[in-house]
C-alpha cells in the first residue's frame, strides 16, 4: 500500500460504480485497548463479503480521507483513510494506518469474494 | 523442572500466542523427547500492525503470519503443527459444542497427558476466552480419571487476585535462545520491540530475564 493519491483513488472509486461487489470495511482500536487502559471505551464493526453496489463513489478530505459509497438505498462510509492499493487480484484495498503503522480502519473493494 | 509428558496438545487462537508465555516450555519438553502438536485456530488475520510504510495489507497479513508460524513451529521443534482455519476475532462466535467436538476428536487422537491453553476468565482476549471455554468444555466431556492435565496460561488484572499465584514455573534458561528465535519468527508482531527487549536482556534488566528464562501456568481447577 502507499499513501492515498486522491485523484487516483477517486478514479478507482469511479470504475467500480454500478458493479455487483463484496466489501470488507472494518474499524478496530485493538482486542486489548481496554485491558492496557480501563478507562477506554472500545468499539469497532467488522463486515466481510458483504454484497455492495454503488451509484456514487467520492472520496472527501485532505488526508486522512473520507469514503463514501451511495447505494440504490442507502450509504457507507469510513474516515481516516491514509492508505490504498489497486491489488494484484484487481482489489481496491483502502486502510487507516496510525503514526504506528497499526490498522485503525480497512475499506476494500473486490468483484471476487474476499478469501 | 519440567516433567517428560506421553504427548502435549498446545491450543492456542493466534499465531503468537505460544511465543511469549510457552514457547519454552515445548522447546524443553521436545527436547526432552515429548512430543508437541501445536493446534492454531486462526492465522491472525486481524493483527492491527502493518507498519508504516506498509510491510502488508489485509489481505496479505494473513499469508505473511502463516510463514511466521511455520517459522516458530521450527525455531520450537515443533513437527505437529496444525492450523485449524477459524478466522481471527470470530472464535467466541463460533458454536461452542462444534468446537469442543473439534478438541475431543483431537484428544482422542493424540492422548495427551498435558494440554496446554488460555484460562476461561483470565485471558483478556475474545478469541482467548472461546479458546479456553471450548478446551474446557471439551476436557471436562471426560471421566476425571483419565483427564489429562491442563495448564492454563492467564494475563488478566485480576487473574493473581482470583487464581492465587501460578502453581506450576518453568525455569526456561536453557532454551531461552530458542524461545528468542520463536519471538523473532514472528515479526511481523514482534519486530517492533525485538530489539529493545534484546538489548535490556543484554544489559540484564531483570524483570526482561525473567520473562525471557521463566513461564508461569495455572493448573485448571475443575469443579466437579
Amino acid at each position: 500500500m502507499q499513501p492515498i493519491e486522491k485523484q487516483k483513488v477517486q478514479e478507482l472509486l469511479k470504475q467500480f460504480v454500478n458493479q455487483d461487489l463484496y466489501i470488507h470495511l472494518e474499524t478496530t482500536n485493538g482486542a486489548y485497548a481496554t485491558h492496557r487502559d480501563a478507562s477506554f471505551f472500545n468499539a469497532g464493526a467488522f463486515i466481510r463479503n458483504a454484497k455492495i453496489r454503488y451509484e456514487i463513489g467520492t472520496i472527501a478530505g485532505d488526508g486522512p480521507f473520507r469514503v463514501g459509497l451511495k447505494m440504490d438505498s442507502g450509504w457507507v462510509y469510513g474516515e481516516g483513510l491514509t492508505h490504498f492499493e489497486l491489488d494484484e487480484k484487481g482489489r481496491l484495498l483502502m486502510a487507516g494506518l496510525d503514526h504506528q503503522g497499526r490498522l485503525a480502519i480497512a475499506f476494500e473493494l473486490s468483484k471476487t469474494p474476499f478469501e | 523442572m519440567i516433567e517428560s509428558e506421553r504427548h502435549v496438545l498446545v491450543i492456542f487462537p493466534h499465531p503468537d500466542d505460544e511465543a511469549f508465555g510457552v514457547s519454552g516450555t515445548i522447546a524443553t519438553l521436545i527436547k526432552n523427547g515429548t512430543p508437541v502438536t501445536y493446534a492454531c485456530l486462526t492465522l491472525g488475520q486481524m493483527g492491527r500492525n502493518l507498519g508504516n510504510p506498509p510491510f502488508a495489507t489485509r489481505e496479505t497479513l494473513p499469508l505473511i503470519r502463516k510463514k511466521e508460524l511455520q517459522d516458530a513451529a521450527a525455531a520450537m521443534g515443533i513437527k505437529d503443527l496444525r492450523m485449524l482455519g477459524f478466522h481471527d476475532k470470530t472464535v467466541e462466535f463460533e458454536d461452542e459444542e462444534k468446537l469442543a467436538d473439534l478438541f475431543s476428536e483431537m484428544i482422542a487422537e493424540l492422548n495427551p497427558s498435558l494440554v496446554i491453553t488460555f484460562y476461561p476468565g483470565y485471558s483478556v482476549h475474545p478469541d482467548h476466552e472461546a479458546t479456553g471455554r471450548a478446551v474446557i468444555r471439551s476436557i471436562g466431556r471426560l471421566d476425571k480419571s483419565v483427564r489429562p492435565k491442563v495448564h492454563c496460561v492467564a494475563f488478566s488484572n485480576n487473574c493473581e487476585e482470583e487464581l492465587g499465584k501460578p502453581d506450576i514455573v518453568h525455569d526456561i534458561s536453557a532454551v531461552a535462545e530458542q524461545k528468542l528465535a520463536t519471538m523473532r519468527a514472528h515479526r511481523s508482531q514482534t519486530a517492533l520491540f525485538m530489539e529493545d527487549m534484546e538489548n535490556r536482556a543484554a544489559a540484564k534488566d531483570p524483570e526482561t530475564l525473567d520473562r525471557l528464562h521463566f513461564e508461569r501456568f495455572w493448573t485448571y481447577q475443575w469443579n466437579d
